[in-house]
């Protein structure tokens, strides 16, 4: 508005060219972008293993591979999507880019490792990418041993240093955001005035730091044992592979709210700005990502149930997985009825955070089935399986990082994507997810085995449904990736506010100047303070 | 609405241009980085990052130290039969020097503090020193392990009982001990570029801050040892 009318200083795109200042830059603006189309790539590659797979399993027979090729192609797919996409995904572009915007800060606390952890983050993906296109590998994202270690062919070594080193990045990337939530804010910005994005993002810093050297070093001993046979985890050399799950998914079940508590936060963002209110119980939403992350430290035998555990800690770990859907029930409850008299503006990214929700919520629901015993020994590694987890990170996350990318595009771009294809996107992607990943769930249910490619012929039409769905969502995803492309040159400008949103990120201009604020941002307001309306009476 | 604006408009806490706030642009400080308010903010930011850092580490050492604990537990003979197998001695000798650096790295932070430019040095390079010296101990034990055919996967032969066990515990010492080794030597490294400028009269007084945080590093390295030591070296002795 008003604050406009001086000069625009020039922006952390244009202030210089050439690919030398992109590749030593410190602006974490300017790293968000190379993560951005270096996860960009990787979920390409990823998508392609999950194409291939849908279309082998159109047919019950096995008819376009075999199961070495089957058996690498969901390797890759886990591998790459978890690791090198869904792990970065809105840490490293959204939170990079909005951390020090939202705080009204210069940068993070550390710009030059933040670059660093880019740079190896980097060198993981390429020892992954070379262990994939010199042989595979065919471990499933998990490593289980004895497999892992003694009875696979293929790259397991280079796979592992890839996510070792890749892992690096992610501790250095929770470091800087813990260090800068914590020292950075502008006055008068104080903790419960923190967007419900930096809250999430801060609960996933802690469990990057904390979590992400358990699994260095067991991969590490996975390793150690592949190359010098001696028994750490394989029983026949006197180790004990149950150990080895222990270890793995002290970090794995962690890791899987890394997943999804920024997508949580980006909901909580895009449902105050669409519905222009205060999101409903700010407090409760704010502790439950911080509870989500302690209690998902203590949940991780749930992935063990019929791996051999005492009876005891099984209904142990079968309570507290209960937990988790508290504060989880929580932030649901909260934006449902943050909805309730908001002022609703149906644009493209309160889409993704409605169907982020909605998603959310049959995913995290279908997991108190997995949590409860009984039911898990029945339906453990079946599609079940498969459906829950997608649900929880594709229908979440990957919503929310397209809501996301939406909400704050021309934030970052200075540029407006078409609203009309915008809708039309999201309405795919949301109708393409159900329809892949529904019918998951009912084969899953009547046990339909995961990691399998020949299967009995009456879970055919299950499969074909699921291919058609995965087509219809490819369409999906590749709908945004050409029109937010087309809006770079195309797009119209975009004023320095154009959702009309409260926080500092639309105090400056879009795109942002390279120090992101002209004058030093002072906080004097609750957050989300959106003009209150005349209540209605009764 | 209106208030909305007053938050975060124009209201400027620190003039950013020369001549718009007058005379409370006070020059910055060189040591202070260009995103930083005030040297406390930027000393602050640094602290706590390297505590943070170190939280992580401990995670690091501490699946290792679970995975060691779960499978004492289980070969609780075997690992007391490994364990004969390491120099006590040595270990021991090698427990003091790291601690004696420590209390080098303290004084060294200490002068560093009182501005003593001729102190400074000598206790940086001690503490190096020791520090260059437990490498060369530990070393030493490693040379005799060999020696003994006591290297997992390449040279291991273990006349007894239960020697795949004992090969087990090995490893994890030589992955628990390596771990640290690599550690301290990282340590060294950042401490001999800390002499380099403490030689050049740098890091005293207001600018002793990076010597606080290898400060920090350098008890943590030292910390672990002292749970390593008796872990390893102590096992089922009475």
């Amino acid at each position: 508005m008003s604050a406009t009318t001086l000069p625009a200083p020039a922006s952390y795109a244009t202030v210089s060219y050439g690919l030398r200042s992109w590749l030593l830059t410190t602006d974490h603006k300017r790293i968000a972008i190379l993560y951005m189309i270096s996860i960009t790539v990787l979920f390409v590659i990823g998508g392609l293993a999950a194409t291939l797979m849908r279309v082998e399993l159109l047919t019950p027979g096995g008819r376009l591979m075999d199961d070495a090729t089957y058996n690498k192609l969901f390797s890759v797919h886990g591998i790459i999507m978890v690791f090198f996409f869904l792990i970065p995904s809105i840490p490293t572009v959204l939170g990079n880019f909005l951390v020090p915007l939202m705080i009204g800060a210069r940068d993070l606390a550390f710009p030059r490792l933040n670059l660093a952890s880019w740079y190896i983050f980097m060198l993981g993906a390429a020892f992954m990418l070379w262990a994939i296109f010199t042989g595979g590998i065919d471990t499933g994202w998990t490593f289980y041993t004895p497999f892992s270690t003694s009875s696979s062919t293929t790259k397991v070594v280079p796979a592992l240093l890839g996510i070792f080193i890749s892992g690096f990045s992610s501790i250095l990337t929770g470091l800087n955001f813990i260090v800068t939530i914590h020292r950075m804010r502008a006055p008068g910005l104080t903790w419960f005035r923190l967007p419900l994005f930096l809250w999430s993002l801060y609960a996933t810093s802690v469990i990057l730091v904390l979590a992400t050297p358990v699994l260095g070093m067991t991969l590490v001993l996975v390793a150690l044992e592949r190359v010098l046979h001696v028994g750490i985890f394989d029983p026949a050399l006197g180790g004990d592979p149950l150990l080895f799950q222990h270890m793995f998914w002290f970090y794995s079940h962690p890791a899987v709210y890394v997943m999804i508590l920024p997508g949580m936060g980006v909901t909580s963002e895009l449902i105050a700005a669409f519905t222009h209110r205060q999101v409903f119980g700010y407090r409760f939403v704010a502790l439950a990502s911080v509870a989500i992350a302690v209690l998902g430290f203590l949940v991780w035998g749930h992935h063990m149930f019929v791996a051999g555990m005492s009876v005891h800690a099984a209904l142990i770990f079968s309570i507290l997985s209960y937990l988790v859907a508290i504060p989880s029930a929580i932030k649901v409850f909260n934006w449902t009825a943050s909805l309730h008299r908001g002022a609703i503006s149906l644009d493209t990214p309160l889409l993704y955070a409605l169907g982020f929700v909605g998603l959310f919520t049959i995913g995290g629901l279908t997991g108190l089935f997995l949590a409860a015993l009984a039911i898990d020994v029945h339906v453990t590694d079946t599609y079940f399986v498969i459906a829950h987890f997608h649900y929880i990170m594709v229908g979440g996350m990957v919503m929310a990082y397209l809501g996301g990318l939406h909400y704050w595009w021309p934030k970052i771009t200075g540029r407006l994507y078409p609203e009309i294809w915008g809708k039309l996107a999201a309405l795919t992607v949301f109708l393409g997810f159900n329809l892949t990943f529904f019918p998951q769930y009912i084969m899953g249910y009547l046990g339909m085995p995961r990691r399998y490619h020949v299967y009995p012929a009456e879970f055919q039409v299950f499969h074909v449904l699921s291919t058609a769905g995965a087509s219809i969502l490819a369409v999906g995803y590749l709908l945004p990736l050409v029109y937010f492309l087309l809006s770079l040159w195309h797009g119209q400008q975009a004023t320095a506010n154009p959702w009309g949103a409260t926080g500092l990120e639309w105090q400056t201009s879009s795109p942002p100047p390279p120090h992101n604020f002209v004058d030093k941002p002072v906080v004097t307001s609750e957050p989300y303070n959106y003009p209150t309306r005349e209540p209605a009476h009764g | 609405m209106a208030e909305r604006r007053t938050t975060l408009s124009g209201r400027s806490a620190v003039p950013t241009a020369p001549g718009l706030g007058g005379h409370v642009a006070a020059e910055r400080p060189p040591a202070l980085a260009e995103h930083f308010e005030t040297l406390e903010q930027q000393h602050g930011v640094n602290a706590l990052g390297m505590l943070v850092f170190l939280g992580s580490e401990l995670m690091f050492f501490g699946m290792l130290f679970t995975v060691y604990t779960a499978y004492r537990l289980r070969y609780p003979e075997a690992f007391a039969m490994g364990s004969r197998h390491l120099d006590l001695a040595l270990g021991g000798i090698n427990t003091a020097v790291l601690i004696i650096s420590t209390l080098m790295m303290a004084l060294a932070e200490h002068s560093a503090l009182r501005g003593e430019r001729r102190w400074l040095p000598r206790y940086l390079a001690l503490a190096i020193l020791l520090g260059l010296l437990f490498l060369g101990i530990k070393g030493l034990e490693y040379y005799h392990h060999a020696q003994e055919q006591l290297l997992p996967g390449f040279a291991f032969s273990f006349s007894g009982p239960a020697a795949e066990q004992v090969q087990l515990f090995f490893l994890l010492y030589y992955a628990m001990t390596g771990l640290h080794a690599v550690h301290l030597t990282a340590g060294i490294g950042v401490a001999c570029v800390m002499l380099a400028l403490a030689w050049r009269g740098g890091l005293l007084g207001a600018e002793h801050w990076p010597l606080e945080m290898l400060g920090l590093y350098w008890n943590f390295v030292d910390i672990i040892w002292l749970f390593l030591f008796p872990l390893l070296y102590l096992v089922g002795r009475p």
